[in-house]
């Protein structure tokens, strides 16, 4: 009795200080947004999508984000329909996904006021191409919540987007993405990977 | 008492252990457990574009121009390939059908048509009752409710052949049931109705039935090969017309569909290509032809 109490306390006590320390730092949403822009001399093109699920875990520096790419909203809905089908193919690469981790603030810096600014490194794959970048990010805790924005360029001929000869001078060659996020804490959850 | 030292320091190095194997693979693990929590089993996405264009050739497409979307078409047919050299293979004839079409609601569209042939102008309403999807429970098809009318603006001349206003209506009804088997091949089957106010001579129906049906297989991304035919229920027509059947090609360009084809048919609205059909299409009475969809957008989709 003596021997398997004092067995079980320390490592259930073990267990339950890492998963309240990462549940109290771990935030995510399923409603974020990423937009692009593309601007050419001929037009500007713009895309919204505001399903974007992202999870950021303070605790351990670590993000991910999952973007369906038929949730992107154009101005022309003939423009959605060959993103879709002929640019990002998303009946066969349905989603673009990212993961990596983040530099530049942990918990503790979070609890201070103010946007604090991050360095995120890790794996885009976009049109079933994955590369490794590096994109400067802001997060803040505002009121309970976690904003979090970023803006980086993506090339299109990276990520083997073919864009056809007659629009080719319509579609610019690197466009701004946008991410803007307003995350909730994670209440109760288990730490990631256990 | 050796026991009760041994074991909590093998939990905390158990602990230690699990603590540094959990970084390894959280990124993916952190990705992972997004996307278990994003995944909805009881989501069912819709297909979408089944066709290119709103046409397939002759017949309409289960497609609509989506909200807010007004599109202009041209539609073409030359003379018959087989009217020899002296109408250098039909260039020198033309018939044209110029249209707009917009999209009220994603679902529902109305459109206008004017075609050369015999003056007729053409009004029509087009509701997509289904659409089809993917994902738990899947629809599987596109269920796309047409009706349409037409009246011929055509002077008859003599005061004994002039008519009055009814009898230069016609009216179409389709049922457009349509599905993508893969991102390539669609087919589309379509039940038509023709009612006639008017016809010239005996024995000719009033109400004429159809079945049509459509098809649509892509070579490359950007290019596809289209068909589409009308099988007359046996009937006066069945008997003194041909059944309309077209082949053809579309081609994107970016902003475009140009849609090319062959087809036995010269009229563009249903009153003609379903019920009046006279080429024989494989004696040569091809009229060749070609319809240009522009797609301009009076109301944008981004709030």
């Amino acid at each position: 009795m003596n021997r398997s109490l004092s067995f079980l306390l320390p490592a259930a006590l073990l267990l339950a200080a890492l998963g309240q320390a990462s549940a109290q730092n771990k935030y995510m949403t399923k409603t974020g947004q990423v937009s692009f822009f593309s601007s050419s001399p001929i037009e500007d093109i713009e895309a919204k999508n505001q399903q974007v699920a992202a999870v950021l875990d303070f605790g351990t520096g670590q993000l991910a984000f999952s973007v369906p790419i038929k949730a992107f909203v154009f101005k022309r809905t003939l423009m959605q329909e060959h993103f879709n089908e002929n640019y990002l193919e998303s009946d066969k690469f349905p989603k673009a996904t990212f993961a990596g981790r983040f530099n530049g603030c942990d918990a503790a810096m979070l609890a201070t006021a103010g946007p604090h600014n991050v360095q995120v490194e890790g794996d885009l794959t976009l049109h079933g191409v994955t590369h490794h970048v590096q994109v400067p990010a802001s997060v803040e805790l505002k009121s309970g919540q976690l904003l979090a924005f970023a803006t980086f360029p993506v090339a299109s001929a990276d990520y083997n987007i073919e864009i056809p000869l007659l629009v080719r001078n319509n579609i610019a060659k690197i466009v701004t993405v946008r991410v803007a996020l307003a995350c909730a804490p994670v209440a109760g959850a288990a730490s990631p990977g256990r | 008492m050796r026991y009760t030292y041994s074991a909590p320091l093998f939990a905390g190095l158990l602990g230690g252990l699990l603590a540094l194997a959990t970084p390894a693979h959280a990124q993916t693990d952190l990705l992972n457990d997004l996307e278990k929590q994003t995944a909805d089993s009881t989501k069912r996405e819709p297909v979408a574009a089944t066709f290119k264009g709103t046409h397939i050739i002759n017949s309409q497409s289960v497609e609509t121009p989506g909200e807010g979307t007004l599109a202009f078409l041209i539609q073409h047919r030359f003379g018959t390939l087989n009217s020899g050299a002296y109408n250098f293979f039909g260039l020198d004839q033309a018939v044209l059908r110029l249209s707009f079409e917009y999209g009220i609601t994603s679902r529902l569209a109305v459109g206008v048509g004017r075609s050369s042939q015999e003056k007729t102008f053409d009004g029509f309403v087009k509701y997509r009752a289904l659409q089809q999807t993917s994902g738990a429970h899947p629809m599987p098809v596109s269920v796309t409710l047409f009706a349409s009318s037409a009246i011929t603006t055509l002077k008859f001349g003599t005061a004994t052949q002039e008519r009055n206003t009814s009898s230069r209506l016609d009216y179409a009804y389709q049922v457009l049931v349509a599905r993508k088997f893969s991102p390539s091949l669609s087919v589309q089957l379509m039940p038509t109705l023709i009612h006639r106010n008017y016809t010239p001579l005996a024995g000719m129906q009033n109400d004429v039935y159809a079945i049509g049906a459509g098809l649509r297989q892509k070579l490359t991304k950007r290019i596809a090969l289209t068909a589409d035919y009308f099988y007359l229920l046996p009937g006066y027509a069945a008997d003194h017309y041909t059944n309309a059947l077209g082949l053809g090609v579309d081609i994107e360009t970016g902003g475009h569909v140009f849609q090319l084809h062959f087809t036995n048919s010269s009229g563009m609205v249903e009153k003609f290509f379903v019920p009046q059909t006279t080429g024989n299409f494989f004696k040569g009475d091809i009229y060749f032809g070609f319809t240009v969809a522009r797609n301009f957008t009076v109301k944008s989709q981004l709030k």
